[in-house]
């Protein structure tokens, strides 16, 4: 007989990493499905792209340094799959590649993989190419369902479009923009999966949106345009959520999300960048493990008099 | 003679591998992150700064025994101050491109910490010779770095090496990399490789003694 020993928690949840990582895998679905929809094979071919080299460099990665491959725990392809939604449709498959290496070699395996990223990985290589190839990350074009061809376009966050989409082509996608940001629907669908097999809590998501559109209609811009274009949606349904790299305690999260909607605001209308959801999230990313040291949890039964002593 | 040819050439190794300024010290970061956009600014920063030591340590060696501790420091920096200047005279002068380039960091060799640290460290307790040597270790391994470092950024960054261009003209460099992030992505990949090797080969090197 052998005898365990092992830290707690005791009690297993049923909700294993595979588990939460198949969910977002299917909730990310509807929005591969309308990018593909809207800009062809190429927006297939780039989703393809992006994941596979995602899972190949992650699988190699632990091959080679002989660490145990964890590649089955699917997060190598939700990140990639991220990746390659918010790269932009003309981007080339090379891109998706490095992009992808980038996430999981340099962002995740370097730190310590699954967990111990502290930079969302998907996030972390789109300003990478952002930064490489700026001409290419900003190449975009309208969608060429309804078009007689893709004519490359601003997107509807570029300075002066304010109002040259209503809401309901924002909503459904016919706008130009990455491969999976542009269709709200989908996202928003995507996000009702996420909450209903309650793989992510409401928190960040919606207080994420609602500063957005808050510190907009402070400034003086539509609310709504703002939550309805660009990548804020995309980004507050699966990308500023991510258990790694976001706060613990409902405080910080509060904290963190209406950051990243402030954040988001102020570069899209006062900095050089049309969309600045990308920065936000990665400096709120940064800020995490300080969100989290200076409000902790509240432990159950401990009293503020004597963590006031205590410090 | 050979037992004195043997402690030098530790002397130089040191600063190259066991003690490498970049990887192993982690000193003089600043310029090693600024100026290594391309292999020949970084080969450039290297031997300017490899001069500068030669020359500090010597001086500084020989008159270890007649500056007061109180005011080493300062002396020190006097004496370093003067190598430097010279450095960039005489760069001025016969290598203005590289001038221009490496602009404000030549004088900035001054504040170098390297250079500093193996004046209190090495300098103010050894021979003549002895420093020599390790000033030129610590030159070249500081060099060796600075170059691998602004190799890697210009190949990736610009698709050149040393200012020739030797990636296809298909090739679509990756900007970061001549940016500073790009320095400190380098810089930290070379860092932890360099430490990887050099601890495999010391625990190999305490195995073989322990079986010995």
């Amino acid at each position: 007989m052998s005898l365990r020993l092992s830290t707690a928690p005791h009690i297993r949840s049923p909700k294993t990493t595979t588990r939460l990582m198949l969910n977002v895998l299917l909730a990310l679905l509807p929005s591969a499905a309308a990018g593909v929809w809207y800009f062809g094979t190429r927006a297939l071919m780039l989703l393809c792209v992006s994941t596979a080299s995602a899972v190949v460099a992650e699988y190699l990665w632990q091959k080679l340094g002989r660490l145990p491959v964890r590649v089955g725990d699917l997060s190598a392809a939700v990140t990639g799959l991220i990746l390659g939604l918010i790269l932009p449709p003309t981007a080339t498959w090379w891109m998706a590649v490095v992009g992808s290496v980038f996430a999981i070699i340099i962002v995740k395996q370097l730190f310590g993989g699954i967990g111990d990223n502290f930079l969302n990985p998907a996030m972390a290589a789109r300003a990478v190419l952002l930064a490489s190839w700026p001409a290419r990350m900003t190449a975009y074009v309208t969608a060429s369902r309804f078009g007689v061809d893709a004519v490359s376009t601003a997107t509807p966050l570029a300075r002066g479009a304010e109002g040259s989409y209503s809401y309901l082509e924002l909503l459904l996608g016919n706008v130009p923009g990455t491969i999976g940001e542009t269709c709200k629907l989908a996202i928003l669908a995507g996000l009702l999966l996420l909450l209903l097999t309650r793989t992510v809590t409401w928190r960040i998501p919606v207080i994420m949106l609602g500063s957005t559109a808050f510190f907009s209609w402070i400034l003086g811009f539509d609310p709504l345009y703002a939550v309805l274009s660009g990548g804020v949606l995309f980004a507050a349904a699966f990308m500023a959520n991510d258990y790694a790299t976001s706060p613990m305690s409902s405080r910080a999260q509060v904290v963190y999300a209406a950051g990243i909607g402030l954040i988001t605001v102020v570069i899209r209308n006062y900095g050089s960048y049309p969309e600045g959801v990308t920065y936000a999230v990665l400096f709120m990313n940064i800020l995490t493990p300080l969100l989290d040291r200076f409000m902790p949890h509240k432990i159950y039964g401990h009293q503020k008099v004597k963590e006031a002593k205590k410090a | 003679m050979s037992e004195e040819k043997k402690r030098l050439g530790k002397v130089f190794l040191n600063g190259v591998i066991t003690e490498n300024p970049t990887f192993r010290l982690v000193l003089g970061t600043c310029p090693t992150l600024a100026v290594t956009t391309c292999a020949l600014n970084g080969l450039g920063m290297g031997a300017a700064a490899t001069f500068v030591l030669i020359g500090s340590n010597a001086a500084i060696s020989m008159l270890r025994k007649f500056i007061p501790d109180q005011v080493r420091i300062p002396a020190f920096i006097v004496i370093i101050c003067t190598f430097v200047t010279m450095v960039q005279l005489l760069m001025q002068a016969y290598l203005p491109d590289l001038y221009e380039s490496l602009g404000i960091f030549i004088p900035l060799i001054v504040v170098n910490c390297i250079i500093l640290a193996r004046a209190e460290a090495f300098a103010s307790k050894n021979g003549v010779l002895a420093s020599v040597f390790d000033g030129l270790g610590m030159g070249v391994g500081f060099t060796l770095a600075l170059t691998l470092i602004g190799m890697i950024r210009e190949l990736i960054g610009s698709g050149c090496l040393f200012g020739m261009q030797v990636m296809s003209a298909s090739y679509e460099p990756m900007l970061l990399f001549v940016m500073a992030s790009g320095g400190f992505l380098t810089f930290g990949i070379l860092l932890g490789l360099f430490n990887l090797v050099v601890r495999r080969i010391e625990d190999r090197r305490r195995r073989e003694a322990a079986r010995q």
